[in-house]
């Protein structure tokens, strides 16, 4: 397929910048890791042997919990950080390797910054022409206009970024990032710096704008919310791997680990006692499919209990237990439950129904996918 | 395809890496070039010279260190009082004119310690207006203390150097809010108490950094001593250069001075880091003062009245009578204009050199932060702790030793002449002297205008396809210009106040002001030195007023 790209290579270099055209024939990933490693202290890897793909046009969203390395890997992605061990390509260009890093400035990846970084010294369309400055100037105006359209910031241009407010800052950050038609586009925590209600109504702006892009975007979030939404593909990642490398029904439906299971969700884990047709627990016996590779008789096992699988019943079918915490959750309330052996687990019920502190009630469990792991073991790693 | 690409790439991977290590290179160059100084200095230790030591031993040595000892010892415990005792004035009370003398009370700051010496000796001496007029009075027998003593020294400098105690002592006082002192009084302390026992002990590394910072200016003073007849080192160093022509002896002693400025250089860093520390703690809400009335505010103001009447408004008011008198009576000389162009020339040429090589430093240092890079910064930022006195020996040195070896045999060799004595007859060891002197006060500001720079507009910009330079041209650059221009104000100030190392290094023929202020005080003629100390008073100004905007912005 090589001969192919020839003429475009040749062509100058705004030129591909300029139409969309795509330099992997629609079936190679954008972005591809093999076996990524890197740590700052020696002894402490940060991201241990990571495998990615991304492929053109989707949305993938890294994962995890604050300092589990996912800021780390975007950086090397972006050519800011030198990797360990493994390999970088982007469209089948080897871009980063031990003792290579070919420098962000030569790789068409465009970045928003977790703090958008936008040049306090410069206008709006100044912040957006920044990346634009190969480009003949007719060219550059076109692409200004279309930028500003394409984020809503029309009447803005002249404007100082500090003139802006926050949700307006990230669109310009957003726009200065696209314009010069990056190849793929990294989002760091891109709405942590914004209050709840403005971080979904700039969620669903930004996931408009790039549709309309269309552009394959790799998104680093710790809000499990902001990565559910956002995400064709989720890459959990733990402790410097990721656990999981799935879509977003796959990932919360069949975690792969223990950790995934709790990371996503409110779950919490029950033990109970595998029989042959059953699965008893102290919420009541789960009926499973004999899929489920961890047969044997009189296994133990933890099972996941979701708070949406969780029901008030108040016949003598439910099983009692006592209330410990309630909190709201919009339009509904978030209980913490405590069975008799102590074990707790979180329910959620409509908000109209109201429980004390220290109240017994009767609750019935009917998962609908059921997530088992083996019992008290530690979490085994599977990278996908 | 790909193998191609992947070579480029490789070859485009180790571009980059020279590159960057071309910063590493020249901030490791500066800062070896700025070292040689104090090495030279210092290595005269190992050079054997025993009998000029026991010669200075047996004749004045001891004399010579006590008095700088004392010296020191006085202007340390009087600033640190004096300084304290406004800041906590200021900060804690309100009192008519707070708002003035809050600002008003760093002026003092720019004058230099021999300028405000002169001017008392002129106006106080036994010949001058005062004594003669209470002579007149109360009869011949009549006498004041004398100037020229330990006191007066002491004195003179403390009402100058104090500001550096003050506004540490302020900027900490204020970095502690209310949250320690009100619980202290809420735990029944009264004001007084909470502040012995709580504001002062959390400020201390500051106030130890301030203290540090007067005692270094005293060290390095040397106008003053020499004008007073007080024998210090850095007094001793020049009259044994000058008088006496004995450049051991004199470097000699310039190794013991160098030893006290590094041990206050010591204590400084360490009290400036910890200072650092504790202001990480600030909590909660500003300070609430109290609001003096009566007899008790007529006292804080009669307080800030004694420090800042003959700390600067006595001397600036002199000074303009005495010009004034000089321009009435036609007698500016006609040399004050080729005076005031060499002081430019010089200082414009110190002050840009100065602010190169600080961006150069500070630039590579946040393009590479290794440890190298870190030290030759730290290294090139020694010089501000050294005596004018001790850099200009310490430049001396190797020059003399460059012109007598490597100079004469090029100009034998290539142009077929004997030449004179190139470096140390031109300006090039003085320009030299004051970048080790100053080279910390662009390094200062300039590194904390980049330090002030968020790394991720580095990292944007070089995401949006900027390379190196173009980083720093397009965006460092304008972000740093507010900074560069403290940067080149301050440094031009400084040099422009600058005594010893001037009139130690400064070619045959080439005069400034600080060296005319020198030579008229000397001869004590009060008035005709009047016209150029007030042109250095006025340029030292500037950064004051600059120092006052950045706290109201605070």
């Amino acid at each position: 397929m090589t001969h192919l790209f020839a003429p475009a290579l040749a062509l100058p270099r705004w030129f591909c910048y300029a139409d969309r055209i795509s330099l992997g024939d629609g079936v190679d990933p954008v972005l591809s890791l093999h076996q990524i490693s890197k740590s700052f202290q020696p002894e402490v890897p940060v991201l241990h042997d990571i495998s990615l793909q991304v492929e053109t046009g989707s949305v993938v969203c890294l994962l995890g919990p604050s300092g589990c390395g996912k800021t780390t890997l975007l950086r090397l992605v972006a050519g800011f950080e030198e990797p360990d061990a493994g390999e970088i390509y982007l469209i089948k260009r080897l871009v980063s390797r031990p003792g290579l890093v070919v420098p962000p400035e030569q790789r068409h990846v465009g970045m928003v910054f977790q703090d958008y970084a936008l040049f306090p010294h410069m206008t709006v369309s100044q912040n957006i022409q920044f990346g634009l400055f190969r480009w003949p100037a007719a060219w550059r105006r076109t692409r200004l206009a279309e930028m500003l359209r394409l984020v809503g910031l029309e009447g803005m241009a002249e404007r100082y970024p500090h003139e802006l407010s926050g949700g307006q800052q990230q669109r310009v950050a957003l726009a200065r990032a696209l314009a010069p038609a990056p190849q793929l586009l990294l989002l760091d925590e891109p709405f942590s710096n914004l209050d709840v209600y403005l971080r979904r109504q700039l969620r669903e702006e930004v996931q408009a704008i790039l549709e309309q892009a269309g552009i394959t975007t790799i998104l680093v979030t710790h809000d499990q919310e902001e990565a559910l939404s956002f995400a064709d593909t989720l890459a959990v990642i733990d402790q410097g791997q990721v656990v999981q490398y799935a879509p977003p029904d796959e990932v919360v439906q069949r975690p792969l680990t223990r950790f995934v299971a709790q990371f996503i969700g409110l779950g919490h884990f029950l033990r109970g006692e595998m029989h042959q047709a059953c699965i008893t627990t102290e919420l009541g016996e789960v009926p499973y499919a004999s899929a489920l590779s961890l047969t044997g008789e009189g296994r133990r096992v933890d099972l996941l209990v979701r708070p949406e699988h969780v029901q008030l019943c108040n016949t003598s079918h439910g099983t009692p237990v006592q209330v410990v915490h309630a909190s709201f959750r919009g339009t509904r309330k978030l209980y913490t439950l405590r069975l008799p052996s102590g074990a707790t687990f979180c329910a959620l019920f409509p908000s109209e129904v109201t429980l004390h502190s220290g109240e017994v009630v009767r609750v019935t469990w009917r998962p609908v996918d059921l997530v088992v792991f083996p019992w008290q073991e530690t979490p085994a790693i599977q990278a996908d | 395809m790909v193998q191609h690409e992947t070579h480029q790439a490789y070859v485009i991977g180790k571009r980059v890496k020279t590159r960057f290590s071309s910063w590493t290179l020249a901030a490791l160059a500066i800062a070896g070039l700025l070292a040689v100084p104090m090495v030279s200095v210092l290595s005269s230790f190992m050079t054997p010279a025993g009998e000029v030591w026991r010669h200075l031993w047996r004749t004045q040595l001891v004399e010579l260190i006590t008095n700088t000892v004392l010296l020191l010892a006085g202007v340390g415990s009087s600033t640190l009082v004096g300084g304290t005792g406004l800041a906590w004035l200021v900060v804690y009370h309100r009192f008519p004119g707070h708002a003035f003398f809050e600002w008003a009370l760093i002026l003092p700051l720019a004058i230099p310690a021999y300028v405000l010496g002169f001017v008392f000796l002129g106006l106080f001496d036994f010949a001058g207006p005062l004594q003669t007029f209470l002579r007149t009075t109360f009869g011949q027998g009549f006498r004041l203390p004398t100037l020229r003593s330990y006191g007066g020294v002491t004195l003179m400098m403390t009402l100058v150097f104090y500001p550096y105690v003050y506004l540490l002592a302020r900027a900490a006082f204020h970095g502690q809010g209310a949250a320690t002192l009100e619980s202290a009084r809420s735990l029944g302390r009264s004001p007084l108490r909470a502040f012995i026992m709580v504001t002062l002990p959390i400020a201390r590394p500051a106030l130890v950094a301030g203290v540090a910072l007067a005692m270094m200016e005293a060290l390095a003073d040397f106008g003053t001593v020499a004008t007073f007849g007080y024998r210090t080192l850095t007094e001793a160093i020049y009259r044994v250069w000058y008088g006496m022509f004995d450049r051991t002896a004199a470097t000699q002693l310039a190794s013991g001075l160098l030893c006290f400025a590094l041990g206050l250089l010591l204590v400084e860093r360490t009290s400036r880091g910890r200072a650092r520390f504790i202001e990480t703690y600030r909590r909660g809400a500003g300070v609430t003062p109290t609001v003096l009335r009566g007899w008790r505010a007529a006292l804080a103001v009669g307080a800030c009245l004694a420090v800042l009447g003959p700390g600067f408004l006595l001397p600036v008011g002199q000074l303009s009578l005495w010009t004034l008198k000089t321009l009435q009576a036609g007698q500016l000389a006609p040399a004050f204009g080729t005076l005031l162009l060499n002081t430019l020339y010089l200082a414009g040429l110190a002050t840009s050199l100065a602010c190169l090589m600080a961006v150069v430093l500070a630039y590579a240092s946040r393009l590479h932060s290794s440890p190298s890079v870190r030290w030759s910064a730290q290294c090139a930022a020694l010089g501000y702790a050294l005596p004018g006195s001790v850099i200009a020996v310490g430049v001396l040195l190797p020059l003399a030793w460059l012109d007598h070896t490597v100079v004469i045999a090029w100009l034998d060799r290539f142009l077929g002449r004997s030449g004179g004595l190139l470096l140390t007859g031109s300006a090039v060891g003085l320009i030299f002297a004051y970048l080790v002197r100053f080279l910390a006060v662009s390094l200062q500001t300039v590194d904390a205008s980049l330090t002030n720079i968020p790394p991720s507009l580095d990292d944007a910009a070089r995401s949006l396809g900027a390379s190196g330079s173009r980083v720093l041209r397009r965006v460092h650059l304008p972000l740093m210009r507010r900074g560069l221009l403290t940067a080149l104000i301050l440094v031009f100030v400084e040099v422009m106040k600058e005594m010893p190392a001037t009139l130690l290094l400064r070619p045959f023929g080439l005069n400034t002001l600080a060296v005319e202020v020198w030579k008229r005080t000397s001869e004590a003629m009060w008035q005709e030195a009047a016209v150029p100390a007030l042109t250095i008073v006025a340029a030292g100004i500037l950064p004051v007023l600059f120092a006052v905007r950045l706290s109201a912005k605070r």
